[in-house]
């Protein structure tokens, strides 16, 4: 059926993988919600305790190291120094990201200028860059904000570029007709219908971000949650290793998992209820 | 040709001029270098009337409607509405659209109410005169659902509320019925006949349906392709205030039919 391409034919398309797979998770009934975790940590139970490897905890174990560490408080005060960074990061990305792509999308010089920087960073292996910006920035904030915003800006950028290059053209020209002014054209009509594909790009750009934050915390100097890690694995804790691992994996996924909801609130109003 | 009376006569050109709400002279565009799209085209389209601009793909009908809409540049040329020269889009002319152009995201109140609302219309005012349109269409209880809750017929009728919501002259309508399945086809057909009972509008209708533009048509502008060129108008003489029905048994209107394919045959081939 030809009709708008953004987005109400396919979900999965213009939300992209993340996204899909994300709002089939929300949909799914909580009892299986429920079920497939259970079922997840009774097999990890099962393999700490079967010992095939002296380093691998059970469940139970991490579990319990887990409130350890957030009843000595040690656990909430790495959060604190990692999320500095991350949310300085982010914050950047995000905003010098979002209007890079939006301004090349929608100006030829801009384009042209900004594209092939944009293209090499999403295709470069930023953390290889890492030891480099440590050796100009120094091991201080600085360096780790930056491998943040390496990790996460160019993902943002060019998705934000294509959605909305991918723009319907009858679209505008439907604004245009009725004399919206470039203004309109823009607020009106190309920022919503390039608000699914944008906000993919957001999700996987705020997953790098995490990325980038540990890298940093984990090559640079160890602090926050890194050091968390580092440490114990340095003394043989595993199951605080473990517990601190997950917990970083369960808060990004919550992070992306409340972008998600942010983005229905915002700008898909016809997805809610439905 | 029995059925289409021929505009040879120099009076009814100019009787037509003077009625003319839409004029293009001399109109050429080229696309690229090479392309010729449209070729010296010379038309006027009379207030009240709805004009089929018909003929097979790569005749630059759709060109020829944007141009007219103020949404491309001709090359050389130009269009008048009410004899004032186009610059660009207005806001006597309103544009329907082949693909619908709705937005997603917003119900079908606030698209039908979409062209008000880019003029700046205050809300109560705009969403009045779209809950009169959305139900002129034959859409009344839908004004809270979003487009992908209707059907493609019904995606279109707003398309159709938001061009009359505006309250232009002249609606130009790009195969507006093309991404519509055969039956809601036929009751869209219906439906536009009537509405043109009700809104005294003038229509421009590009289609590649000849039975469309012979059900339809006071005046249908036949074009041939590449370069795109006026080969002929004819005026279909069918009486439309019967049974629609029975007008699809006419002899009139299938003859007028058979004459245009045979017209249009060789281009095809």
């Amino acid at each position: 059926m030809p009709s708008m391409h953004t987005g109400t034919a396919d979900p999965g398309l213009s939300e992209g993988p993340l996204g899909g797979a994300l709002s089939r998770f929300a949909s799914m009934p909580v009892v299986w919600r429920i079920l497939s975790l259970a079922i997840f940590f009774t097999v990890w139970e099962i393999a700490g305790r079967s010992n095939f490897n002296w380093a691998f905890p059970s469940f139970s174990k991490t579990l319990m190291a887990f409130f350890e560490m957030l009843g000595d408080g040690s656990l909430g005060a790495a959060y604190l120094r990692t999320i500095e960074p991350l949310g300085i990061g982010l914050v950047i990305a995000l905003g010098v990201g979002i209007s890079a792509g939006v301004m090349m999308g929608l100006r030829r010089d801009v384009e042209w200028l900004g594209l092939p920087i944009f293209i090499t960073m999403q295709a470069a292996p930023m953390a290889a860059l890492i030891p480099l910006v440590t050796y100009v920035y120094g091991i201080g904030l600085t360096s780790k904000v930056l491998a943040v915003v390496m990790l996460a800006m160019p993902v943002i950028t060019i998705n934000s570029y294509k959605a909305v290059r991918n723009v319907p053209a009858s679209a505008v020209d439907m604004c245009k007709s009725f004399m919206g002014t470039r203004r309109q054209q823009v607020f009106k009509i190309i920022l919503p219908a390039a608000s699914p594909m944008m906000f993919a790009g957001i999700r996987l750009g705020v997953a790098e971000g995490f990325s980038g934050v540990v890298l940093a915390e984990l090559l640079i100097t160890p602090t926050g949650i890194g050091d968390l890690i580092t440490f114990n694995r340095s003394i043989a804790q595993y199951p605080h290793m473990y517990a601190v691992i997950t917990s970083i994996v369960v808060f990004a996924v919550v992070a992306v998992t409340l972008l998600h909801r942010l983005e229905m609130t915002l700008f898909r109003p016809e997805k809610r209820g439905t | 040709m029995t059925m289409a009376k021929p505009l040879v006569a120099e009076t009814a050109v100019r009787a037509e001029d003077s009625d003319a709400v839409i004029t293009v002279r001399g109109l050429h565009k080229v696309y690229g270098n090479s392309t010729v799209a449209l070729d010296n085209i010379d038309l006027s389209f009379m207030r009240g009337h709805l004009t089929s601009l018909l003929g097979p793909s790569g005749c630059g009908k759709t060109t020829l409607l944007k141009i007219i809409a103020g949404l491309l540049k001709p090359t050389s040329g130009e269009v008048l509405v009410n004899g004032k020269p186009v610059r660009g889009p207005g806001p006597e002319r309103a544009f329907v659209f082949q693909d619908f152009a709705l937005m997603p995201w917003a119900t079908v109140l606030r698209n039908a109410a979409f062209g008000l609302e880019v003029r700046g219309a205050p809300k109560a005012e705009r969403e009045d005169r779209a809950r009169h349109y959305i139900n002129e269409v034959g859409l009344a209880g839908f004004e809270d659902k979003y487009p992908h809750e209707l059907s493609g017929g019904m995606r279109q009728r707003v398309g159709l509320a938001r061009a009359l919501a505006v309250d232009a002259d002249v609606l130009l309508m790009d195969e507006p019925f093309s991404a519509v399945d055969e039956q809601t086809r036929r009751k869209f057909q219906e439906d536009l006949i009537r509405l043109r009972e009700v809104e005294n509008k003038t229509f421009i209708l590009v289609t590649h349906s000849i039975e469309e533009a012979v059900y339809l048509s006071d005046r249908i502008v036949l074009l041939s392709p590449r370069p795109g060129r006026v080969a002929d108008i004819m005026e279909p003489d069918i009486d439309r205030n019967v049974d629609p029905d029975l007008i699809r048994r006419e002899p009139a209107y299938l003859d007028l039919i058979d004459d245009i394919w045979r017209g249009l045959r060789h281009y095809v081939e």
